[in-house]
């Protein structure tokens, strides 16, 4: 299966291309002139906070494509894609409050975007525990499709209201539109930590996929015969 | 077609009308949670007029959430929800009959209550008239969407704190201009964005909610 030859290369191409943006980020880049050391943070946070955004708008759409043209394997990669979508959130969650006490001065503030992150972690948590919840696979399948679009229809509206009300009420919120531009070291760290997190997630949801997709068709030929082959 | 959403309508009321008490006990839930607060908080006047919004919201949102499983769930066990599903009306009419009983049941105590104890949490009395119109268009938006989690997890187990996490993060933006229009109004900014925004979110729960509700139904008797 091409799942299989695929996923051990994606993570070799995965761990070469994490190993090179973080001596990228962390013995090539400068150090800020305003953050110090404390920034090379953003190796590891902005890409995840990339990845974990992406990921649910993936699998949304696989879900949309599972309930319209009702395939099986759609759903089975929206179902695969979630945990490490979840994983990806919770890093990037992770990281910021590592980032924000010495540079904030706080672990968490209620701010657009931390607020936003926080939510797409439970529709993460939602979507898992609903899947899991149900013992049918097909009504697993078309409810975990049906709640991760509507949590994509949820997750603009979340992220304008957050922001219109913060400027209506609040004083000055931390804003990572004034970040300072880069050096360019810094942001080929960067882009190369998130085509890391790129085929890491291929890899991974590869992975993930592979015994799901036999445990679902255990009764049909092929996967009989691939059984009784690997018992010899 | 206008029949069916009558009947359905009618049957629904008389069952809240015959149990009435529910709706006792919804009201009584959300007096003694939005009493909590004074307890928890510290009863300083300035303190409570300024969380006063926030948490009737809050205590409104789970007035909501705890009753929804009263929605489908009798049906699903006595068989009436698959009758339903199988009659040839559209499902999408009497669904919403359900959830127009409901919210008449749930969210109109809540709306006529609110105010009453927004006075004892010393709000200024302007706030007041825009705090029960954001509920009386932020709650029906709460059942709408709080629907589609109840037959999404209709018969599992734990079912009431998995209905929780799916269905609070969707609540939030509700929540948030909710709150808003009453902050908005007493700052003097006035509450008409706020609440153009909740008839915003609430025309878009009715056109999307029954429809997506009848198609988690359609899994559960699949």
């Amino acid at each position: 299966m091409l799942a299989g030859r695929l996923a051990p290369w994606c993570a070799g191409l995965a761990a070469v291309l994490a190993a090179l943006g973080l001596w990228l980020g962390f013995f090539v880049a400068p150090a800020d002139a305003v953050q110090g050391e404390v920034y090379r943070v953003i190796f590891i946070h902005v890409p995840a906070a990339w990845m974990s955004m992406f990921i649910y708008l993936l699998m949304a759409f696989w879900s949309a494509v599972g309930l319209v043209m009702n395939t099986r394997m759609s759903f089975l990669l929206a179902r695969a894609l979630a945990p490490t979508g979840a994983m990806f959130c919770f890093v990037a969650l992770w990281t910021g409050a590592l980032w924000g006490r010495p540079t904030w001065g706080a672990y968490w503030a209620w701010d657009a975007r931390l607020t936003l992150q926080l939510l797409l972690l439970f529709l993460y948590f939602g979507f898992i525990a609903l899947t899991r919840a149900i013992a049918e696979p097909n009504r697993a399948d078309r409810a975990g499709a049906l709640i991760a679009l509507v949590g994509a229809v949820n997750v603009p509206v979340i992220y304008f209201s957050v922001q219109w009300w913060s400027t209506l009420h609040q004083g000055a919120s931390v804003s990572f539109s004034r970040a300072p531009s880069m050096a360019a070291t810094m942001l080929a760290g960067m882009l190369t930590m998130a085509l890391a997190a790129w085929a890491y997630s291929v890899a991974v949801v590869l992975w993930r996929v592979r015994p799901m997709i036999l445990v679902r068709e255990r009764h049909a030929d092929w996967v009989v015969r691939l059984l009784a082959e690997e018992r010899v | 077609m206008l029949r069916v959403f009558l009947a359905v309508l009618r049957r629904e009321l008389l069952l809240v009308w015959r149990e009435r008490v529910d709706v006792l006990v919804t009201l009584a839930f959300f007096v003694i949670v939005t009493g909590l607060f004074p307890f928890g908080v510290g009863a300083g006047a300035g303190q409570l007029r300024a969380i006063a919004p926030g948490v009737l919201w809050v205590a409104a949102l789970l007035s909501v959430l705890l009753s929804l499983h009263r929605l489908f769930e009798r049906d699903f066990a006595e068989g009436t929800l698959e009758q339903l599903l199988l009659s040839p009306e559209p499902a999408v009419l009497w669904v919403l009959a359900k959830m127009v009983a409901f919210w008449l049941a749930a969210g109109l105590p809540v709306v006529v209550a609110a105010p009453v104890l927004a006075l004892a949490f010393d709000l200024d009395p302007a706030g007041l008239p825009v705090l029960a119109a954001a509920l009386a268009l932020g709650t029906p938006s709460l059942a709408l969407v709080g629907a589609l989690g109840a037959a999404l997890t209709l018969g599992l187990r734990g079912g009431g704190m998995l209905l929780a996490l799916i269905v609070l993060p969707l609540f939030v933006p509700v929540l948030i201009f909710g709150a808003g229009a009453v902050e908005a109004e007493i700052s003097g900014v006035g509450a008409r964005a706020h609440l153009l925004l909740l008839g915003g979110i609430l025309a878009a729960a009715l056109a999307l909610a029954p429809p997506a509700c009848v198609a988690a139904l359609r899994m559960v008797n699949d």
